[in-house]
């Protein structure tokens, strides 16, 4: 695929899924843990209904980067362990799939609270 | 037979305390505002080389207390009470602020309308002749606040247009039964008032009709015509609670818009300073009071004010839980001179 | 006139008086920030599937990066700032996630390392995880029994 191409696809499905987020925070005052819980869900929800893999193809990293493309990962990562090893699948193949992510934000997440202090904003 | 009492909530003092002085220490954006030559100290960090935002807090409230004493020359011996409130769990910030005082500790919790309820106890404790000198004090701090209420510093969202501020300040005023005024003539004690506001971004609608209640009940209680005051001043209810306030008076026949005002408009220049609605926090009306209002009723150039704290009273738990926000708004009137 | 509002006239009297969010500007800001950060996220898995890596370990890999910017940059007390610009814009990106987990840590680090930072860690982003693999099993179940 053209280069040019794929770079805008991700930044137009990025962008209107970031845009969907936030149509929902200032119609709604939906919170921003509400919104991120809503948005994965979702993910695993499209994914499920074989929706999400075709965005992915168009957008890529504009489809796997914002959080409902944590929700496919899950999802994604659910089916295949399904596919292998049945019902007990279910309940392997979502975390192994996001493993990576889960366990960077919680390491990168400690190391850098406790090298950093928040600052007063004004 | 309680004779002081005029009216419904309304409390006349026979024996008017004195306002021997007042101090206000504030944050760095405070500072910036448009009220910044008021205050006796603006701190440039809000740290103040304390450990955490708390101990910063309390730091704010013993040192404007500090200047309380220095400046009216009453010494800690002579101070019989001292009410204080705040905003954190439990009052913290001031007990932490007073145990080394040594001085008789009452703590009153009104969200933001404890300056005015601190006052309004204090003075009844002078007028009963039960203290000579009364210390009324609270305070706020923006990361203290936004910690408990709301989120961490760090995290990334966006305030809705009709949040407001939490002034990171302390503010305070010492009663006495000596003096030459300003006095506190008179309290009217609020009683809770609830419309239904749910929304914890938009104080200053859910305690609006609290703060007219008040006024209301003032005017009718006293028999005193707004025109008698050249201040009416709201604690925080920021610029749209502001303008609630005005129309629900309106409303009942009182219009006091030219000579109404509120703390929470003032504290900030609210277009640059991006604060939105404007500031809150119980700081927010002491430091006003102990700055800005105090010094210009000395100079002459105000003699007679309505200040009217405003506090919503809502825990993170039940906001939560969708409750609606009960408001609460306590007047205390002050005259420079006894006429 | 001693017009006074019952409750629902005030609610909706303070509806109408309330300041709108500029929801046309505040989409607008979302969608570029938010599209911006996708394209890195693009041009990461780009570099790293042209440094030999394979495509289906890139996007492991990817979030891997995505996620320590976004901490990192929560560290050096810029990802609020471009939070406040961008709002969802920020925030649905997983580096957002990241921002999610950092912020509380960072906030009760006063409180001790146990309680305070291992514990709130996952104020907001707890519940995401909770969500998110409850579905998935949901959805694992579902698959399997309709397959």
């Amino acid at each position: 695929m053209n280069v040019f191409l794929m770079y805008l696809g991700a930044f137009i499905v990025g962008g209107v899924l970031c845009s969907a987020g936030q149509i929902l925070i200032d119609r709604t005052r939906l919170t921003p843990a509400k919104i991120l819980v809503l948005f994965v869900t979702v993910g695993v929800i499209l994914t499920l209904l074989g929706v999400y893999q075709n965005i992915v193809k168009v957008g890529g990293a504009g489809a796997t980067v914002p959080l409902t493309g944590f929700g496919y990962t899950l999802a994604k990562g659910t089916f295949s362990d399904v596919d292998k090893y049945g019902l007990l699948g279910a309940f392997t193949g979502g975390i192994k799939a996001a493993a990576a992510g889960i366990t960077a934000a919680i390491f990168f997440g400690y190391l850098i609270s406790v090298a950093f202090s928040p600052k007063a904003k004004r | 037979m309680a004779n002081k009492r005029i009216g419904k909530q309304t409390v006349q003092l026979e024996n008017p305390p004195s306002i021997l002085s007042a101090a206000s220490i504030v944050g760095p954006k405070e500072g910036e505002g448009p009220l910044r030559m008021y205050f006796d100290m603006i701190i440039d960090d809000e740290l103040w080389g304390e450990k955490s935002w708390e101990k910063a807090e309390s730091k704010l409230m013993r040192e404007t207390i500090d200047k309380l004493l220095s400046k009216s020359g009453i010494s800690n011996q002579s101070v019989n009470y001292i009410l204080a409130g705040d905003l954190l769990n439990q009052i913290s910030a001031s007990t932490f602020a007073l145990r080394d005082t040594g001085i008789s500790f009452l703590g009153v919790y009104g969200a933001c309308s404890t300056m005015t309820e601190s006052m309004s106890l204090g003075s009844f404790l002078v007028d009963g002749k039960f203290a000579d000198n009364v210390i009324c004090i609270t305070s706020s701090h923006f990361c203290s606040a936004e910690k408990q209420f709301r989120y961490p510093l760090e995290l990334g969202s966006q305030r809705p247009p009709t949040a407001q501020w939490t002034v990171t300040g302390s503010g305070g005023v010492l009663l006495s039964s000596q003096g030459s005024g300003p006095y506190i003539t008179h309290v009217t004690t609020g009683k809770i008032v609830d419309m239904g506001i749910k929304d914890a971004n938009n104080m200053g609608a859910a305690m609006a009709p609290a703060a007219a209640d008040t006024l209301v009940t003032h005017f009718k209680d006293t028999g005193i015509y707004p025109d008698s005051y050249d201040l009416i001043l709201t604690g925080d209810l920021g610029t749209l609670g502001m303008e609630i306030t005005n129309e629900l008076m309106k409303q009942q026949g009182y219009d006091i818009s030219d000579r109404y005002n509120d703390c929470g408009a003032m504290i900030y220049d609210v277009k640059r300073q991006d604060a939105h609605c404007g500031g809150s926090g119980c700081g927010c009306s002491a430091t006003v009071f102990g700055g800005f209002v105090y010094q210009e009723l000395l100079k002459g150039n105000l003699n007679n004010v309505l200040f009217i704290a405003t506090g919503a009273l809502l825990s993170p738990s039940s906001s939560q839980q969708g409750e609606s926000i009960p408001g609460i708004a306590h007047a205390v009137a002050i005259h420079r001179n006894l006429s | 006139m001693q017009k006074m509002y019952t409750k629902q006239e005030y609610l909706k009297y303070v509806e109408e008086k309330s300041p709108k969010s500029k929801v046309l500007r505040n989409v607008t800001r979302a969608f570029v920030i938010g599209g911006l950060i996708c394209i890195v996220g693009q041009f990461i898995s780009n570099l790293i599937i042209s440094k030999g890596v394979k495509p289906e370990d890139a996007a492991g890999l990817t979030s891997l990066i995505m996620i320590f910017f976004g901490a990192f940059f929560t560290g050096l007390n810029v990802y609020d700032e471009l939070g406040r610009f961008a709002g969802a814009g920020s925030i649905v990106p997983i580096t957002g996630f990241a921002n999610s987990i950092v912020s509380p840590a960072m906030e009760y680090k006063r409180e001790g390392f146990v309680v305070g930072v291992g514990a709130r860690m996952f104020i907001i982003a707890g519940p995401v995880i909770v969500y998110g693999i409850s579905a998935s099993v949901f959805a694992g179940i579902l698959y399997f029994l309709l397959k």
